[in-house]
Parts: C-alpha cells; sequence; structure tokens
C-alpha cells in the first residue's frame, strides 16, 4: 500500500518505471503471511503435544485419536452435519420459490422485499438468536405466552421450544436463507426471456418449460446456495452458544471454543478445528465442480427481459408466503430488541405505564465499556473495509487482466480464507499472533488481520466480476498514451469500477460488525468489540442492555450503508451481492 | 557505547528488588497498612484510570465504579466483568502474551487468589480497613488479598409458579420428578461461585446429586447471575444454584421471586479482592481497592447488591436473612484450588455441555 505513493509520483516523472510488478509481489508475500501462517500452526499444534519429561514438542496423533473416540468430541461432529444438513435444506425450500416469485412473477413491491432480505442479511445471526429466545423459549417466550393465552393452554405447554435442535436449525436458516435467495434470484434475473419465449413458441407448456430450460439454467445457483447455506451454519459459532448450550449440547464450533476455556486444551482445539477445514475444503471443490460442469453462460447480444409471470389470484397465497418468510428473520425479532430494549422485563409487553429508558441509560452511561467497543467495531469495520477493498482490488485487477506471472496463486490465495471458519481462523491466529516474531495479541491488528483474511474472498470475488465487466480496451488506451499501469488503473479503471468498490466497501464494513467467531478467540479487554460485549452480556443474561446495543449496532450499519448509497456520483449501488 | 546508570535506574533495581522480596511467600509479616494520602491520591489523578476486572454482576460492579468517579473526580474505572473462571483465564492468557491490563482483580472463586498469589503476580497492599476491621480469615496473612465480598450459592423459585408450600426446601427435593425441565442452573467453567457451591455440595451430599440432577433436564445458563433473571422471567421455576444478591435485587425490583436456604446447608462463596504487581495504574489500582474496602462502598454493596460484606461497621439490610442465622456450608479455598479442574471436567461429562 506504501508503494502506491512512489508509483504516483514516477508517473508524474519522465521516467516510467511500472512498479505494478513489485507491488504484486509484495501482495502476493503478504497473502502468503496472513492465511499461511495461522494454518500451519494450527497444523502443527494439532499434530503435536508437549512431552512432560523434556518439556519439549514431540510429534504425535494423540489428538486426532481423542476426537474420533472421544464420544464428547464425536456427538458435536455430528449434531453439527445434521443442523448444517437440516438448515441447509430448510433454506432451499424457502429461498428458491421466494427467489422465483420476486425474479420471475409480477409481484409487487419487490424491490422492498430485496431490501429486507438485504435486512436478514445484515442482521448479525447472534443477534437474531437472542432475538429468538425473547420470542420462543419455551415458557418465557413471547410468542408462547401470546399462544397459551389465546389457547387458554397448561402453565408448562408450549408451542415452541427455540432451546432444541429444530430450535437451533430454525434459527441458523433464519439467517442463512438470504444467501441462497440471492444467489437463486440473481440467477433468475439473468435468464433471457428469449430461451423461455423460444421453449413456449415449440410448443412447450409453461411446466415443461420450467422443468426443460428455467429449472437447469438455475439448478448451479440453487447447489451452489444450498452449499454456501451448508457451510454457513457448519462454521457459525453465536447462534449454537446462545441456544444449544442451555439445551446441554454442542456442536463442532461450541467445542473448539470451550477447549479454549480454563484449563486451555489448545492442541485439541487445533486437532478439532482441522475437520472443519477440510469439510469446508471439499465442500468448495463440490461447488467448484458442479458449477464448472454445469456452468451455462449466457451469452448473446441483445436479449429481451425475463418474462414476468402473471400470478393472478395466486398472487394472494404468494404474498403471505413472502410476508411471512420475511416475519421470520426481521419483524419478530425486531419487534422482540424493541420490546426488551424499553421494558423492564425483556419478555413482558411493554406498556405506557411501564416503559422505561433504564437500559438505554445504563448502556450508554453506566456500562463503562460500551464506548471503547462502539470504538473498536467501528475503526475496525472501516479499517478492514478500506484494507480489504484495496487488497482485493490489486488481486481481482492482477488475475483479470492476467498482470503478472503466476497471477492464478494470486486468485487462489485470494479465495482460500473462504475454506477457514472463523472459529478456525481464531485459533489459528491466536496461536501464530501470541508469540514472537509478531506479537499482535492485545491489540486491534490481530483482529483487523482475522476480519481481513475472512472477509478477502467475497470482496475478491465481487470486484473480480467487476473488472471482468470493464473491457480492457480503455486500459491499452490509456497505456498507448504513455501512462504507466498504475496510472491508468487509477485515471481510468478506478472510476468505472466506484461503483462495485462501494459496494465491495460496504460488505466488508457491515460483515466485519457483525463477526464474532473470530472475535471471540482472539478479544482482549481492551480489544473487546461490540458483538463479543453483547455475547458477555448474554452470558450473565442482562437482556436489556443487548436491545440496545444491537439496535445500536443496526442502526449504525444501516446509517452507512445508506450513507455510503446516497454519496452524489455513486448512484444506488446497495449491497447488490449481498 | 558506555553504560551509565542515573539515579533512577539505581531506585528503578531497588523498587524491583524491594517487590520481589515483598512477594516472597517466605515473608511472615504483612506490610504495613496504608491509609489514603494526598499523595497517593494525586499520583492515581495522574494515571488517570484504573481497570477492574470481577465476576460481580455488571450493573453493581458499574455501580461501584461510579461511585469511585465520583468521590475521586479524574480517575475513570474501567470495569471488564465476565464470570470468574473466565476472568482466571483471560488474565492468564493476558499474562501469558505479556500483556499487563488489569490493574484490581475481584474474583468469586477464592481459589483464583491462591494461585496467582503462588505465581508471584499480587501486590502486596493492605488498606487500613483491612488493616483495622477485618478478621484474619478474611485477609491474607502477606496482605497479598482481603475478602472484598461474601455470598451465597441459594436455590430460589418463581412465586407465580410455584406455591411457597410446595417450593423444594433442600437439594435433595430437586431430584423429584416433578422438578423435570423445570430447573434452571448455572455453570461451574463459567463462574466461581457455581464452582465453589459445586466443591461445597459435592463434598457434602456426593457427585450422586449431580449425577441425579443432570437427568432432571435442566436448563443450562453460564452466570451464576442469569438463573435468578430467568426465574424473574418466568423462564423456569426453580434454581437449582445461583447469586443470593440477585435473587435479592429482582425480589426488590417487584419480580415473583423468593430464596431458599437449602436444609442440606448454603454455599458460602468469598470473593477476594487483590492489586496485582504489574498493574498499569498502580496508584490507581491502590486508592480503588482501599475505596472497595471502605465502610461507604461495603455499605453499598450490601444496599444496592444485596451482598454479604465482612466489614464489621457494615449494617446488614432489612429484610435479609442475617448470615448467622443460616446453616452454612463449610468455605475452603484451598480444596476447591486442588479440584477445580476435576470438577468442570466431571461436571462437562455430566451435564453435555
Amino acid at each position: 500500500m506504501t508503494l502506491a505513493l512512489p508509483g504516483q509520483k514516477a508517473g508524474r516523472q519522465s521516467f516510467k518505471v511500472d512498479l505494478s510488478v513489485p507491488l504484486l509481489l509484495t501482495f502476493a508475500v503478504l497473502l502468503c503471511v496472513l492465511i499461511l501462517l495461522p494454518i500451519s500452526w494450527l497444523v502443527m499444534y494439532s499434530v503435536t503435544m508437549v512431552d512432560p519429561a523434556t518439556k519439549e514438542r514431540v510429534l504425535t496423533l494423540a489428538h486426532f485419536r481423542t476426537l474420533f473416540s472421544d464420544p464428547d468430541l464425536v456427538e458435536p461432529l455430528i449434531t453439527t452435519m445434521i443442523v448444517a444438513v437440516c438448515s441447509s435444506v430448510a433454506c432451499c425450500l424457502v429461498a428458491a420459490p421466494m427467489g422465483w416469485l420476486v425474479a420471475r412473477t409480477d409481484l409487487p413491491m419487490t424491490r422492498l422485499i430485496r431490501a429486507l432480505v438485504t435486512a436478514s442479511f445484515v442482521t448479525p445471526p447472534f443477534l437474531g438468536a437472542i432475538a429468538w429466545e425473547i420470542l420462543a423459549a419455551p415458557n418465557s417466550g413471547l410468542l408462547n405466552k401470546f399462544y397459551r393465552t389465546v389457547t387458554g393452554a397448561e402453565m408448562d405447554s408450549y408451542l415452541f421450544n427455540i432451546y432444541s435442535m429444530p430450535g437451533l436449525i430454525f434459527v441458523i436458516a433464519c439467517y442463512t436463507f438470504p444467501y441462497v435467495f440471492v444467489l437463486v434470484a440473481n440467477a433468475l434475473d439473468r435468464i433471457p426471456g428469449d430461451l423461455e419465449d423460444a421453449s413456449s413458441i415449440l410448443g412447450a407448456g409453461t411446466w415443461t418449460t420450467a422443468r426443460r430450460v428455467t429449472i437447469p439454467l438455475v439448478l448451479p445457483a440453487l447447489v451452489a446456495g444450498a452449499l454456501v447455506a451448508f457451510l454457513q451454519a457448519m462454521i457459525l459459532f453465536g447462534s449454537p452458544a446462545i441456544l444449544a448450550l442451555p439445551a446441554g449440547f454442542h456442536t463442532m464450533t461450541t467445542k473448539i471454543w470451550s477447549l479454549f476455556q480454563y484449563p486451555p486444551k489448545p492442541e485439541l482445539a487445533a486437532a478439532a478445528s482441522l475437520p472443519l477445514l477440510f469439510l469446508t475444503v471439499m465442500l468448495l471443490r463440490g461447488q467448484q465442480m458442479i458449477l464448472g460442469r454445469k456452468g451455462y453462460s449466457i451469452v448473446g447480444g441483445k436479449s429481451g427481459e425475463p418474462r414476468l409471470i402473471r400470478l393472478g389470484w395466486f398472487v394472494v397465497p404468494a404474498m403471505a408466503f413472502v410476508i411471512i418468510v420475511l416475519m421470520l428473520p426481521v419483524f419478530l425479532p425486531y419487534f422482540a430488541l424493541l420490546n426488551a430494549a424499553f421494558s423492564p422485563l425483556a419478555t413482558t409487553l411493554v406498556t405506557p405505564e411501564t416503559f422505561t429508558l433504564k437500559n438505554f441509560y445504563f448502556t450508554f452511561f453506566e456500562l463503562s465499556t460500551t464506548h471503547l467497543a462502539l470504538k473498536n467495531t467501528f475503526i475496525l469495520g472501516a479499517a478492514a473495509a478500506t484494507i480489504g477493498t484495496v487488497l482485493a482490488l490489486v488481486i481481482s485487477y492482477a488475475t483479470a487482466r492476467k498482470a503478472v506471472r503466476g497471477y492464478q496463486v494470486l486468485g487462489f490465495l485470494a479465495t482460500a480464507p473462504l475454506a477457514i471458519p472463523g472459529i478456525v481462523l481464531g485459533v489459528g491466529l491466536f496461536l501464530a499472533y501470541t508469540r514472537p516474531p509478531f506479537v499482535l495479541y492485545g491489540t486491534l491488528w490481530v483482529l483487523l488481520l482475522a476480519y481481513i483474511t475472512i472477509e478477502l474472498p467475497a470482496a475478491y470475488q465481487q470486484l473480480q466480476s467487476a473488472f471482468r465487466a470493464v473491457h480492457p480496451e480503455l486500459e491499452d488506451a490509456s497505456r498507448i498514451l504513455g501512462a504507466t499501469r498504475l496510472r491508468s488503473l487509477i485515471d481510468v479503471t478506478a472510476p468505472l469500477l466506484r461503483t462495485s468498490v462501494l459496494a465491495t466497501w460496504c460488505f466488508i464494513f457491515v460483515s466485519t460488525i457483525r463477526e464474532l467467531s473470530a472475535a471471540i478467540m482472539l478479544f482482549t479487554s481492551e480489544t473487546k468489540v461490540v458483538s463479543v460485549l453483547i455475547f458477555d452480556l448474554k452470558e450473565s443474561g442482562d437482556l436489556g442492555a443487548i436491545a440496545i446495543l444491537g439496535l445500536s449496532m443496526l442502526v449504525l450499519t444501516f446509517t452507512v450503508i445508506i450513507f455510503v448509497n446516497r454519496i452524489p456520483g455513486f448512484g444506488s449501488s446497495g449491497l447488490r451481492n449481498t | 557505547m558506555a553504560w551509565t546508570f542515573d539515579r533512577r535506574d539505581v531506585l528503578k533495581g531497588a523498587g524491583a528488588l524491594a517487590a520481589t522480596v515483598a512477594a516472597s511467600p517466605l515473608r511472615a509479616q504483612a506490610p504495613p497498612s496504608v491509609a489514603v494520602s494526598d499523595a497517593l491520591i494525586e499520583a492515581a489523578r495522574k494515571e488517570g484510570r484504573v481497570v477492574y476486572y470481577t465476576s460481580i454482576d455488571l450493573p453493581m460492579a458499574q455501580r461501584i465504579g461510579k461511585a469511585f468517579e465520583t468521590k475521586y473526580p479524574g480517575i475513570s474505572v474501567r470495569v471488564e466483568r465476565t464470570g470468574a473462571e473466565r476472568v482466571f483465564q483471560r488474565i492468564g492468557q493476558e499474562y501469558a502474551s505479556k500483556i499487563h491490563a488489569v490493574d484490581v482483580v475481584n474474583s468469586s472463586d477464592a481459589a483464583h487468589l491462591i494461585v496467582w498469589k503462588r505465581d508471584g503476580l499480587l501486590a502486596p497492599y493492605v488498606p487500613e480497613d483491612v488493616a483495622k476491621h477485618y478478621p484474619d480469615e478474611h485477609r491474607d496473612p502477606d496482605g497479598m488479598f482481603a475478602s472484598f465480598r461474601a455470598g451465597l450459592s441459594v436455590m430460589a423459585y418463581n412465586t407465580n409458579l410455584v406455591k411457597a408450600e410446595e417450593a423444594p426446601k433442600s437439594f435433595a427435593d430437586l431430584l423429584d420428578p416433578k422438578w423435570a425441565g423445570k430447573i434452571v442452573k448455572a455453570h461451574p467453567s463459567y463462574s466461581g461461585t457455581i464452582l465453589t457451591a459445586t466443591f461445597q455440595i459435592a463434598r457434602d451430599l456426593g457427585w450422586d446429586y449431580f449425577d441425579k440432577l443432570a437427568k432432571q433436564r435442566v436448563m443450562q445458563v453460564q452466570s451464576a447471575t442469569d438463573p435468578p433473571k430467568k426465574l424473574a422471567l418466568g423462564e423456569r421455576a426453580v434454581m437449582a444454584d445461583g447469586n443470593e444478591y440477585i435473587v435479592f435485587q429482582v425480589k426488590e425490583a417487584g419480580q415473583p421471586v423468593e430464596p431458599i436456604y437449602p436444609t442440606e446447608g448454603t454455599p458460602l462463596v468469598i470473593g477476594p479482592n487483590a492489586v496485582f504487581k504489574a498493574a498499569p495504574n498502580p496508584n490507581a489500582a491502590r486508592l480503588f481497592q482501599s475505596y472497595c474496602f471502605s465502610v461507604e462502598c461495603q455499605q453499598l454493596i450490601v444496599d444496592f447488591g444485596g451482598l454479604r460484606s465482612l466489614h464489621p461497621q457494615v449494617k446488614e439490610k432489612a429484610g435479609h436473612r442475617p448470615l448467622k442465622d443460616i446453616k452454612l456450608m463449610k468455605e475452603d479455598a484451598d480444596g476447591v484450588e486442588k479440584q477445580s479442574d476435576e470438577i468442570k471436567k466431571r461436571y462437562t461429562q455430566l451435564f453435555k455441555v
């Protein structure tokens, strides 16, 4: 990044030194350190132990033996698989029809629906889980109380029990379905109407067209979505920590985390992390294979707008379906949080008489960590978004323009963190940066590294596709006229890309402030972030303060999104990939 | 380059030596008690802040901080609250990475103080109130720590969900099948109060009790401050363990919660305070430590918090059953220290989390 300045100066002088090669090499080295260092420590720890006699590290497979034989570790692994499969299926069952309704039918208010899906995406899953506790805890949950009031049922009877495996699956699905929805809806958006028209002209009915044309075209997106949902459910930490532990079971992520509690067993934690890493790599390979084989590139010059299917009277059940789906991750939880924020008791409906600002006052004027956590979160969000965007921009330029030899390696390195679940990265970073030569633990830097590493793949993928859309001939013209590569990049390409760059910045910012699983492994008292503070408050049952902090977090998120999208000249970039 | 010693270096060396001697467990006498002097206040004000790691309930901890800030303007209190076992882990983790962030600590697991003292992490400091008023069993002979608070881990019930005559009277009563699925309980790997209570109950009643309790489908929460809050919400009818002082707080806030002092005896939990040797704000730390043991602060934790104080001049709060009228289980920090890991392990095996 510091090399960019001399590069600009060189451009102005008559010496035309092309600094892009050393610059790109620097980035490659940076990426290697960023990703390989924590993973190497992880692997090293998982296969070694400290010999009690000599105090030296010796090779061993004992941790893996424990991992696959100790029922305390095998059970969480099985639980995780069940939860991930079920929530992935649930996501597809909901998101696919909804994506179709929004993209291909004349359903009204689709812009609003897409915005609300974005809202459920930016809601931190752990916050959603806490809100669902308030709604559906078996005895005190608002929905269960409502059910008992309406039906006059017994004191102990309930409709929902959120502290259960189905409860956990449900809440995870609530906050992962946007991934599937966006992929499916985008794929459906891109299918040219011509293909379906051709099918109809050739005499196929609506159903045949759907079966032979539309479904095969979106199937890759749906499968990709299912895999992403599976992955998300597998690597999530907050929701299981909030919902599974009270019910008396662990998932893999909470188990890894508990292995870091006192007395810490970092070796076993490292060993337990590797199956997650391995599974993630396999899933991503699988996704690539599916997409690679069935990658229908939808080429062609001008194609017609997608045909919108008339719903007719069906619009009523369709709209009801959409509203119910959006109630679950957005309306109901936000309502529960608002109620908890201003009610003396989180699970009692607030009335004008009981309305209180006690929680608000406590959070902002008494709780001494609030300001620190908000400040850290904001600094980290902005820094991670800025550095991450720059990093992704350079790498995607290098790969999209094949600017340096070995650009494929850069691309691979930039996507590799996708295979590292947050909690695993947290363990790896902890092992890597608590010892010389890089003692970063206890500073914001280690969190910044974690966030950049986690968000890089998505940022890279977004910007790479943006680069592909800008034809290189414009840059070539600039270079023929004498500009260096960097100069043409700054003067020509950058202005064309700013919408995508902004969207990427927003994406990283939002994802950073909702991140919990890596932060929970890496924070110290001075480097606390809001997500960790909320988790702390959760463990001592301070729901009112959680509601206030959670709502502030959402306000901060939405303010940034709206503000960035309103900057004149940037147009409505929106979170199109979210 | 020639080495030059200036006076400050020599003093620093001497100070380090003195500190080592003071920390040495061989020393039999506690350092002389220290009254709060203007010089201390001034030095503390220069540092401007104090970092307090504690396991006390957050609003209580913040209230102590606010009271201190009001009394000594210009010195802010940063409260870092989590369960005592987490506090212990965090300090261990931070010290292993040479991060010295903590000034003053309060732990509801008195065994932690034994470990920290043994590892030479604590600074000897005896506030005036401790020297003058605190009984010997509540102050470390070497002046490393003293009992800031006492609390009980009680049982309790929600009076809307359970009639007084039907409420359990003893730990054994909780094993009745009618309480299955209705019990909330905190975790000894998080809470020092619960670890201490688990030690005492297991010692007096045997692990068999926990073995049976684990089959009652208990709702497992983390902090000892949480079960009373879950009772107040009406989420569960009975709590198997948790802080007495939070039960008082929610009861006095008008919630339908009533404590139960089990017939087998109620676990007594001592929460000592200590100043760290490597405290980043050593003067503010000492000033804060002195404040914590003052009558003013001790009365505050009794009146606002519902805690029990060991300062003889502090009056127990009306309506709280006096400590002397409660059958207590015997507190034994050394015993806890020896069995801590074993307790956590066994508990996790029984309760699955």
